[in-house]
């Protein structure tokens, strides 16, 4: 509980930060970029599972688990999409997104 | 009686098929020869010994050949409506076993002289074999769905030995020819085995025969169209039988069938195969009798007579010794029905039903020899035709002796076995029909004339000249032909009154002196008008031939009955209803599939560039959707 702040200015915060990060991932031209995107999107969710575990049930801590547990798999995924796009980079010497669709029709 | 091992007796030739059909291509056709022989010999003597066994050991009890079933229910219905798969002995399933194994024994032989050097050589043993395991699994069938099953069996070997030279196109349409007409009869038969079915409740031989039985008592009850269900059901199932024995009218194939190799044609098309028509109404005689007092027979009766005068009319004109032969045949396997038709049942009374299995036998042997030594004919010429040949009875004094035994049993001279069945026919003829008598002595008098008359065309005549000078047949050919020919000549004196009646208790025949003194009278006209004609050449016949004018032009054309059927065919049924039926067919049934699968693939391609390859694309319809949803359900909730 945070003095002189209500539920709603902070989910509104977090809802401004997971929209941003869904504009992020689709307008960015580089992957990098739209990694970095992911990450604000996963961030949004993050702050958004410690802000209801404060407001709503203040006395249980699962929420909070939740969000370290969350950072911790980011970190991994993050490990793993930038291995692939490290790969992608020495196979088409490129990391923008327009060069790989060659997977369609 | 232990009968169990019959079974062995069409599972040898299945075997041999099996062995010879696989292993095509590995096994030497010397070998295959030997292979297809062997397995057949060792048919023979088992059918031998079941015969031995079946008429003086086992014998009659009570007077009375007793019938031995051996079967198992293969498919199962209700309680007394089930299919068995077995074996049947009775006197005429024995007197077919002998018949069928010894005939197509001497086709195997001869056929490893005849074939020699062909191409197909183990092909073709593979399908005498497999033919050989049909027609004994027929004979030996213990209920009518059985014997459909083999009856087709049967047709399909005669499509592939018809067709066995499937280079020649008229051996192509031949083979087509006999098994769409034998087919389409055997619609009939089906629906016939089925109304039987449905209204006795079984299929078995033993139930549906038996004179105080269910099956044969409640014709009565039904009726359709003026008659008994159950006589419409055995006139269907004659339809089969005339189909198979090539009855007029449907009769058309079998001169066409000659397009096979020449032991086929003895095996399958004169002796054996054409016969299962006769025999099937000999094997449901007791229904074909009692059942409406007869009223099926005596169709049997006329249908049969009717074909014996037809055929034995076209085969004078014919100058193809194939075809003579061929039609000849139909004659005497019309000769046949006629004496189950004018049968009666009890005693000396069945003495139709004995003679016509008499001649099955007789027939069986003189004409399979006929047809070898035609064989033998054209295998030394290498031409079909009564022009091409003249004068062979120095060059092959054993076919010339071997067919004229043959020609003298089928023109009924005593002693020859055609003699003794054919007098029996007519005393049954003459007992009953007056009518069909003088049929079957004119057709007596005819079969004597066209068989001597090929006699006198190959052996006598003109002194052809040929190219090679032609020589007698190898030791392969000829044994046969002497075998055959001493069965022409003993096969008479067996006391088959005595073996195979309609009762199954036998009865004693004697000759009935002047029947017997008429008809060989009659024959004998005809050999002497033959004398006459062809003994030397001269244009005696074609004066008298002149003289019949435009009918002998109809029967040497078979009375057009080829054209009927394709003015028929061709003009009627493919052009007023199988091509509507195609039109129909392409432009409506297949075009609405047309159109769906067309549609599909034209939206396709339409809408295939939505899968672009780039993620953001995805990512955005994805979100989109989820968004829209997600609205949707907003707005649902707070309304």
């Amino acid at each position: 509980m945070i003095e002189g702040i209500s539920i709603y200015e902070i989910l509104t915060l977090t809802s401004i930060l997971f929209f941003i990060g869904v504009y992020g991932f689709i307008t960015r031209k580089n992957l990098i970029s739209m990694l970095i995107s992911i990450e604000l999107i996963l961030n949004a969710s993050v702050v958004n599972f410690v802000v209801i575990n404060k407001y709503l049930y203040p006395d249980v801590l699962q929420g909070v688990f939740f969000s370290i547990f969350i950072i911790a798999v980011a970190a991994a995924e993050t490990a793993l999409a930038i291995s692939i796009i490290i790969n992608l980079y020495r196979q088409i010497s490129s990391v923008e997104v327009k060069d790989t669709e060659t997977m369609k029709y | 009686m232990n009968s169990s091992y019959t079974i062995l007796i069409p599972l040898i030739p299945l075997a041999v098929f099996l062995l010879l059909g696989i292993f095509n291509q590995k096994i030497k056709p010397a070998v295959s020869g030997y292979i297809g022989v062997s397995g057949l010999l060792a048919s023979a003597i088992l059918s031998f010994y079941t015969a031995y066994q079946y008429f003086f050991v086992i014998d009659k009890v009570d007077g009375i050949y007793q019938t031995f079933v051996d079967k198992t229910v293969w498919m199962h219905f209700t309680e007394t409506l089930h299919i068995d798969m077995g074996v049947l002995l009775d006197p005429i399933s024995i007197m077919m076993l002998i018949v069928v194994s010894i005939v197509s024994l001497m086709a195997h032989i001869y056929s490893r002289g005849y074939m020699k050097g062909d191409e197909g050589y183990t092909k073709f043993f593979a399908f005498l074999s497999l033919f050989s395991f049909s027609m004994f699994g027929l004979v030996l069938s213990t209920n009518l769905f059985q014997i459909y099953i083999f009856w087709e069996l049967v047709g399909v070997s005669s499509y592939l030995l018809i067709g066995y030279y499937y280079t020649k196109p008229s051996a192509v349409a031949a083979a087509k020819k006999a098994f769409i007409v034998t087919r389409f009869a055997d619609l009939g038969f089906l629906v016939g085995i089925l109304i039987i079915g449905y209204y006795t409740g079984t299929y078995d031989f033993e139930m549906l025969n038996n004179p105080e039985g269910n099956a044969i008592l409640s014709w009565a009850s039904t009726s359709f169209m003026g008659l008994s269900v159950l006589t419409w059901a055995l006139i269907l199932i004659f339809i089969g039988g005339a189909g198979k024995s090539a009855m007029f009218p449907l009769h058309i194939w079998l001169p066409d069938a000659m397009e096979g190799p020449t032991p086929v044609s003895a095996l399958i098309h004169a002796a054996t195969m054409v016969v299962a028509g006769v025999y099937l109404v000999a094997r449901l005689f007791p229904m074909y009798y009692f059942v409406e007092d007869g009223f099926a027979l005596n169709i049997v009766a006329f249908v049969g007579a009717f074909s014996s005068l037809f055929a034995a009319i076209i085969a004078i004109t014919q100058t193809d010794i194939k075809r003579v032969l061929a039609f000849s045949t139909m004659s005497q396997l019309g000769y046949m029905m006629l004496a189950l038709g004018v049968s009666g049942y009890e005693g000396h009374e069945g003495v139709g039903y004995m003679a016509s299995m008499f001649h099955l036998f007789t027939h069986a042997m003189f004409k399979a020899l006929l047809f070898l030594c035609a064989g033998s004919v054209i295998h030394a010429v290498h031409s079909n035709y009564l022009k091409d040949m003249g004068g062979l009875r120095k060059y092959m004094p054993i076919t010339n002796i071997t067919f004229l035994i043959a020609a003298l049993a089928i023109a009924g001279v005593p002693p020859f076995a055609g003699f003794w069945s054919k007098d029996e026919i007519l005393v049954a003829a003459y007992e009953h029909n007056k009518l069909i008598y003088l049929v079957g002595v004119f057709v007596a008098g005819l079969t004597a004339f066209y068989m001597f008359r090929i006699y006198f065309g190959i052996f006598w005549g003109k002194d052809t000249k040929y190219e090679h000078t032609p020589h007698e047949s190898p030791i392969s050919m000829t044994f046969p032909l002497m075998v055959l020919a001493l069965m022409s000549i003993v096969g008479g004196f067996i006391p088959f009154s005595e073996f195979v009646t309609a009762d199954k208790a036998g009865f004693e025949a004697h000759l009935n002196y002047p029947l017997a003194a008429i008809a060989v009278g009659v024959g004998l006209i005809g050999i002497v008008l033959a004398w006459i004609f062809y003994k030397k050449e001269n244009n005696l016949a074609e004066k008298f031939a002149n003289g019949f004018g435009v009918f002998y032009k109809w029967a040497y054309d078979k009375f057009y009955f080829d054209e009927l059927y394709l003015f028929v065919t061709k003009k009627i049924l493919f052009k007023r209803v199988s091509a509507p039926a195609a039109w129909f067919d392409r432009n409506v049934v297949d075009a609405t599939m047309n159109l769906i699968g067309n549609s599909t693939v034209a939206t396709s391609k339409k809408i295939k560039g939505l899968q672009s390859g780039k993620v953001q694309d995805y990512a955005f319809a994805f979100i989109a959707g989820v968004v829209i949803i997600a609205i949707v359900f907003i707005y649902l909730w707070t309304n």
